[in-house]
């Protein structure tokens, strides 16, 4: 009998003892909450390595792209516990950093000697600072990402079709330089017959309700002409977001929707858009280049048929739209030294070559100049390109109202028909312009 | 003897102790049973309505808790009323409103009247017309975007068999004429159901007796019909018609997850506004105001109906 208490006893003891080290080993799990998509993927894979180093564990709260901003948001708005560590979209920024919701990094990096100076600069202003363009770090560049182009490199070197198309347009078939030829390509793959199937030109982002079309658009307003204010005098809209020029762009790409989209192509942002791609529906494809690396390993259409190309340049400019986000610590959290730890440890040079190579992009100079960069990946020197003429939506801490109000302006015109793109553009001035003066900034 | 010692005991002493005695009153223990109920509702539909009206006044937003909050008077109201975006959801969720309420009652009626017929198998009939009511909006609305679907869905393909049109061209949620009819033929398949059971109630209500009577007057079918079945059913129509109006007034779900609200602005009715600016746009002083206006709207809509269907049973 008194052998079985003493049994017992100890039992009870090895299962206390045994919880509390359970429970001390938990209570340093750094919880990241990110996107739910390919990236986060490879970055629970890149953590484990800070879990080996370390003996800090990592948790993953991965949401969908739909509900992300919602989801995260509310979640720092509401000043939440859930998130130690965030990678915040690049909007998020100015609202993070004035409502005190990321912790602020510069005496860190300083501490650390982690220069901003050693990450590709336009990810810094993108992802990084604010004010933009001022040594105000909230985040360290961990994603980058930009809107580019996917081809159907097998379709465009079939020999009759290159003979067609040389015939008709008068050059040869491939990426296109300029919108013009952006648009006859689309147009002469639009409901051709290949192999049996009838494909579309283009598959391009009109989603209404996040932020789809306007991702998309931008690409085209930059290079038209389209500008958020005057460079000298902030938010000063007049003439720069509805000049005539915008309107052009805006009108291209109208014309892109209407000629040369799939069928029911009214509402596709980043899923839709690579699905048809994926799926053989398209010649050419508009996307974020975070999803380059999955459509080049897909067997249908990845490897020898897929192509890459930078946004076309258009007549006043050559410019991108910038994706991507930066990791941040939320001011929110309990363990802000261990997720400061994670940072140090991210910014590493091995670290982030590893990130770049399990399919994350990498922002740091050391890696992106690195001569063998370029020949890394077939989409490398692409990204690169790209990533050198970004440009990126407001950052404001009202940037969601602006978004919205673009959503609705931009769709309205292109996908529902409504007016002419000046009236579209001029009605955007007058939201914006209600806006920043809600905000007291005009 | 041993209750009557009780009585008296209980008669001889005073009313003080005896209540002390007796714990609470009746009244106190309803009270009692009611509060954790009142409490709620205090805390979950009375104190946020009179939050959301004192926010209606303010600049409140949601997503910057630590701005100060700025008294504006009837400025959220006035930039309301004065909205032309907002006058267009208005117009669109009447028309959405509109066409729902009147395909609802006329097909729920005819089915209600069909099946009153009481033929073989009614019963069976009966649930499978029910089937649609029974499944969640957002298994509705994610199957029909499947059916709608121009090169997949089989929506399209059934257009196409009997007009000859190519199914690519069928883009129900795409085409800015189409897409508001998508969203009430969906409406209308789920809710119609709802409709039958109310009305068919209703046609049960009405005694034999009067069919009888008229019947030995050589009233013809057609006649009953509009002497008989509609006048005493149409109390049962109506209320059919106030859930329905006052359900669809405040409709999101089947728009947001069919259109989110577009093409374009083309579906966005007053529900899905309301959504963007509270959570996408956080103007939470602005889309409280918005909301108390919605409310009082349905709200006095309502009672007008209410009286009018008074009268009409009165009758």
């Amino acid at each position: 009998m008194k052998s079985t208490w003493k049994l017992a006893l100890g039992l009870a003891s090895a299962i206390t003892a045994s919880t509390a080290v359970s429970n001390a080993a938990h209570a340093e799990d750094l919880t990241l909450c990110w996107a739910a998509w390919d990236p986060a993927n490879a970055l629970v894979e890149l953590s484990k390595d800070f879990t080996k180093q370390t003996g800090i564990g990592m948790k993953f709260e991965f949401v969908p792209w739909t509900n992300y901003a919602d989801r995260f948001l509310n979640e720092l708005n509401s000043h939440g516990k859930l998130c130690d560590l965030i990678i915040g979209d690049s909007q998020w920024i100015g609202g993070a950093a004035e409502n005190g919701h990321y912790v602020k990094l510069n005496d860190f990096f300083d501490k650390e000697k982690i220069s901003m100076d050693d990450f590709v600069p336009a990810t810094v202003v993108g992802y990084s600072e604010w004010p933009k363009n001022t040594p105000n770090y909230w985040a360290l560049p961990a994603m980058g990402d930009v809107v580019g182009w996917t081809y159907r490199k097998d379709w465009f070197s079939r020999p009759e079709l290159q003979k067609e198309f040389k015939e008709k347009y008068g050059w040869e078939l491939g990426p296109p330089k300029t919108y013009d030829q952006l648009l006859q390509i689309a147009e002469f793959f639009q409901k051709r017959q290949i192999d049996g199937k009838t494909v579309y030109g283009a598959s391009i982002y009109t989603e209404r309700g996040s932020e789809g079309i306007t991702m998309g658009v931008t690409n085209v307003l930059y290079d038209f002409g389209f500008d958020y204010q005057n460079p000298n005098k902030a938010y000063d809209m007049q003439g720069f977001v509805n000049s005539p020029e915008a309107a052009k762009g805006l009108e291209f790409y109208k014309k892109l929707y209407d000629c040369c989209t799939p069928p029911g192509s009214s509402n596709v942002y980043m899923g839709e858009s690579a699905d048809a791609f994926k799926s053989g529906q398209v010649a050419l494809h508009m996307n974020f280049a975070f999803t380059w690396p999955g459509l080049y390993k897909d067997e249908k259409v990845g490897g020898d048929k897929i192509g890459f190309f930078t946004n076309p340049a258009g007549p006043k400019g050559h410019f991108a739209q910038l994706g991507g986000q930066g990791i941040s610590v939320v001011s929110y959290s309990d363990k802000q030294e261990a997720a400061l730890k994670y940072i140090k440890w991210f910014a590493n040079k091995d670290v982030q070559a590893k990130w770049w190579s399990l399919g994350g992009y990498s922002c740091l100079n050391a890696v992106v100049n690195d001569p063998k960069f370029p020949a890394s990946q077939p989409y490398a020197s692409t990204f690169l390109e790209s990533m050198a003429i970004v440009k990126d939506f407001w950052a404001e801490p009202s940037y969601a109202t602006l978004l919205q109000a673009m959503q609705k302006r931009v769709h309205d015109y292109v996908v529902a028909d409504k007016g002419t793109a000046q009236e579209a553009l001029d009605s955007l001035v007058k939201d914006w312009t209600q806006v920043f003066q809600d905000d007291g900034k005009m | 003897m041993l209750d009557r010692t009780a009585d008296n005991v209980a008669r001889a002493t005073p009313e003080p102790l005896a209540r002390r005695i007796r714990g609470i009153s009746d009244k106190g223990l309803a009270w009692l049973f009611i509060s954790p109920t009142i409490l709620l509702l205090l805390a979950i539909n009375i104190f946020p309505l009179f939050w959301a009206i004192y926010l209606s006044f303010t600049n409140y937003r949601a997503n910057r808790p630590n701005e100060a909050v700025k008294n504006l008077g009837l400025a959220n109201y006035r930039r309301i009323l004065g909205d032309q975006d907002i006058w267009i959801a208005m117009q669109t969720t009447a028309h959405f409103v509109f066409w729902t309420i009147l395909l609802q009652t006329v097909i729920g009626f005819t089915l209600a009247w069909l099946i009153d017929r009481k033929f073989r198998g009614h019963a069976f009939w009966t649930t499978i017309i029910l089937v649609p009511m029974m499944l969640s909006p957002a298994v509705v609305g994610n199957f029909w975007r499947f059916l709608y679907e121009p090169q997949i869905g089989l929506f399209a393909y059934v257009v196409a068999f009997f007009t000859g049109i190519a199914p690519t061209h069928v883009q129900m949620l795409s085409n800015v004429e189409l897409a508001p009819w998508a969203i009430i033929i969906v409406d209308t398949w789920m809710w119609t159901p709802y409709v039958m059971l109310i009305c068919l109630a209703g046609l049960r209500s009405i005694p034999e007796y009067i069919y009888e009577a008229a019947e030995v007057d050589r009233a013809s079918n057609w006649r009953q019909f509009w002497s008989i079945t509609l006048p005493m059913a149409l109390p049962f129509i109506m209320l059919a018609v106030l859930f329905r109006g006052i359900e669809n007034f405040k409709m999101f779900d089947m728009v947001n997850l069919l259109t989110g609200g577009g093409p374009g602005s083309t579906t966005e009715v007053a529900s899905i506004t309301l959504k963007r600016q509270a959570f996408e746009s956080w103007r939470t002083g602005y889309s409280s105001a918005f909301a108390i206006i919605l409310f009082v709207a349905v709200f006095g809509l309502a009672n007008i109906y209410v009286k009018a269907l008074n009268k009409v049973k009165q009758r």
